[in-house]
């Protein structure tokens, strides 16, 4: 058990402080309070960030970043961090990527849109992706697609479970055609990981939406959500314009789509960690018979 | 509605000058020939300027022209004994998307592809070209059967993409097309995708995973359609003029991306403009790649395919980040 630990540390080249820190800091734009922007309850950060950034009135569940997912989900609250380096450039020369990838990185703390990594659920060694819609609106480039066709290659090498948290907007425009390949890329790794008996898990959260539900995250053995995540290929505005009809409320909701058999299950935040435990524990406990009498 | 576009005008301007001196030379019996033969030859210079200096936006404008041929007129011209098949055998059977079996000079096929409409009405049953979920789950059909009995696949792309509606959200735009990236990467047969118009985002790449991707000299092909690029980038949808020149679309850009191995050339003024010689450019392309692929295992088709899409992706490194090697 201790040596599995240190043969694991030979995979994460470039460790990334900020996930082996205690626990990450995030400053709160909002500041002490925050307004539930479903139920509009007014309640202290503190007490929000213990209920898991989910409001006690209404359960609406705010929106994470990769590292606070990181936190609530894997054991320890750590990640072994793989490709931390990885940038994206601007190979278009797209009027204003530039500038604004810089700034991206500066408002987020992170290099691109996903952190992947390995780490351990329930005790159970993983590969893990989170993206993080505070990047970008977690969109998917080069950076995002190779990233995680990595994690997939890497999970196929070491035969470990994958299990990938998306939320993103979609293909990021300002890499036109190569985001639009990304898909493509990432869809082709998990094939292979798959055929050979690779165990893909993914948990949608909002929103994901565009390129990354069109292509990897669609393609879990088992498709998961948060409740209420917006889940779906077009957005809906693009979508009203084209019926020219209002949507319902619940249009592209994570239960909207577990009634339309897109899903699995839908999963509440405070049971994701021991649900996927005990999804993980299906495929790769010791599943030996319990006495019968 | 005028066939030409707004670029085009000082040809059109010039065919019509020749063809009433023509009518008006015969009319008088007055010979023209060579007042004739020299604006022929600035028709030509003209012709030249115009086609070999078109911008993105224009070939965009030509990749969506209104008589452009569609995959069911290229059909009967590229192959032989088309026998067109139907239905997802689970839910419907989507016009947007057209297949079945041909011969690719004497050899049988699948071929599939998006078909736009070729007047509104024909549109309204087609949605546009733009398919539901049953369209993409219908092509993975026929794709899978082709698999199935060792034929080739050969695709042809042309829609502004998936449909964006409720009805195919609830059945599960996302999933199909996903499904289709994961199946196109598994399959043991040469597939060859042809851009024949646009290739607008997710709904074309659903067709689009193969060992060769090439495209019509004036196709365009683009993770979302200039017009939706413009409205959210600068929203403003009539911008989309320039923002198809920023996300380099053509087949040109394609080519220096690696994203596509070969361009298809165009007769001047575009494939509508003579759809036989068109047919025969396309037959005469992919038959060539046909054959190289034909010497490829199946497991090495595979791999083929993977390693295209495998390398596809800028990126760079950052500095490394100040942190202590975790070994240490």
């Amino acid at each position: 058990m201790f040596k599995d630990f240190f043969q694991k540390k030979k995979y994460a080249v470039v460790p990334s402080e900020r996930l082996n820190a205690e626990r990450p800091k995030r400053e709160i734009p909002e500041g002490l309070m925050n307004r539930c922007p479903k139920c509009g309850t007014i309640q202290f950060s503190k007490e929000l960030e213990k209920n898991l950034k989910v409001c006690s009135e209404c359960g609406h569940h705010f929106r994470l970043n990769a590292l606070e997912r990181i936190a609530m989900t894997l054991d320890d609250g750590r990640l072994f961090e793989f490709d931390a380096d990885l940038i994206s450039e601007d190979p278009l020369q797209f009027p204003g990527y530039a500038s604004k990838l810089e700034q991206q990185k500066i408002s987020s703390g992170l290099n691109d849109g996903i952190v992947t990594g390995e780490g351990e659920i329930g005790g159970f060694p993983i590969v893990a992706g989170v993206m993080s819609f505070d990047f970008f609106s977690g969109s998917m480039g080069s950076v995002v697609g190779e990233k995680v066709t990595r994690a997939i290659e890497r999970a196929t090498e070491k035969r470990l479970p994958l299990i990938l948290f998306s939320t993103s907007g979609g293909a990021r425009m300002q890499e036109s055609i190569l985001s639009l390949m990304q898909m493509a890329k990432t869809s082709a790794a998990l094939a292979r990981f798959q055929d050979q008996g690779g165990l893909f898990i993914s948990v949608f959260t909002d929103p994901t939406l565009g390129g990354v539900s069109a292509s990897f995250a669609s393609l879990g053995d088992y498709n998961l959500a948060e409740p209420g995540a917006i889940v779906g290929f077009a957005g809906r505005i693009v979508i009203e314009q084209t019926i020219r009809q209002k949507l319902p409320d619940n249009f592209q909701t994570a239960e909207f789509n577990l009634k339309h058999g897109q899903l699995d299950k839908v999963v509440h935040r405070k049971e994701m960690k021991s649900f996927l435990t005990k999804l993980l524990d299906m495929h790769l406990g010791k599943g030996e018979p319990t006495d019968v009498e | 509605m005028s066939n030409d576009l707004p670029f085009e005008k000082p040809l059109a301007e010039l065919r019509k000058k020749i063809d009433e001196l023509k009518v008006f030379g015969a009319e008088k019996q007055i010979d023209f020939t060579d007042e004739i033969a020299r604006l022929e030859v600035r028709y030509q210079e003209e012709e030249h300027k115009i086609y070999s200096n078109l911008t993105a936006a224009q070939i965009m404008h030509l990749a969506r022209h209104h008589t452009r041929p569609t995959t069911l007129d290229y059909i009967p011209l590229v192959f032989t004994d088309f026998i067109e098949l139907h239905g997802d055998r689970v839910f419907a059977d989507d016009l947007a998307i057209v297949g079945g079996l041909a011969k690719l000079n004497g050899v049988p096929v699948t071929v599939v592809g998006h078909q736009r409409g070729k007047d509104t009405k024909d549109n309204i049953q087609r949605f546009f070209g733009s398919p539901h979920p049953e369209g993409f789950r219908k092509a993975l059909r026929f794709m899978q059967q082709a698999n199935k009995f060792g034929r080739a696949i050969i695709t042809f792309i042309d829609t502004k993409g998936a449909y964006p509606g409720d009805t195919a959200e609830e059945r599960g735009q996302s999933e199909a097309i996903a499904r289709n990236l994961r199946g196109m990467a598994t399959f043991g047969v040469p597939v060859i995708c042809v851009v024949i118009g646009e290739g607008g985002s997710g709904g074309a790449l659903a067709l689009g995973v193969g060992n060769r991707v090439l495209m019509l000299e004036n196709s365009i092909y683009s993770v979302i359609s200039p017009n939706g690029a413009a409205s959210i980038l600068w929203k403003d949808a009539s911008k989309a003029d320039e923002a198809a020149e920023a996300m380099k679309i053509t087949a040109k850009h394609l080519l220096e991306f690696g994203v596509i191995e070969e361009i298809i050339p165009e007769p001047h003024g575009g494939a509508h403009r003579d759809p036989a010689t068109q047919a025969e450019a396309i037959r005469e392309v992919i038959w060539r790649h046909l054959q190289e692929l034909s010497r490829l295992s199946p497991d090495e088709l595979i791999e083929d395919r993977y390693a295209k899409f495998r390398k596809i992706g800028k990126f760079a490194s950052a500095a490394p980040q100040p942190a202590a090697n975790i070994d240490q």
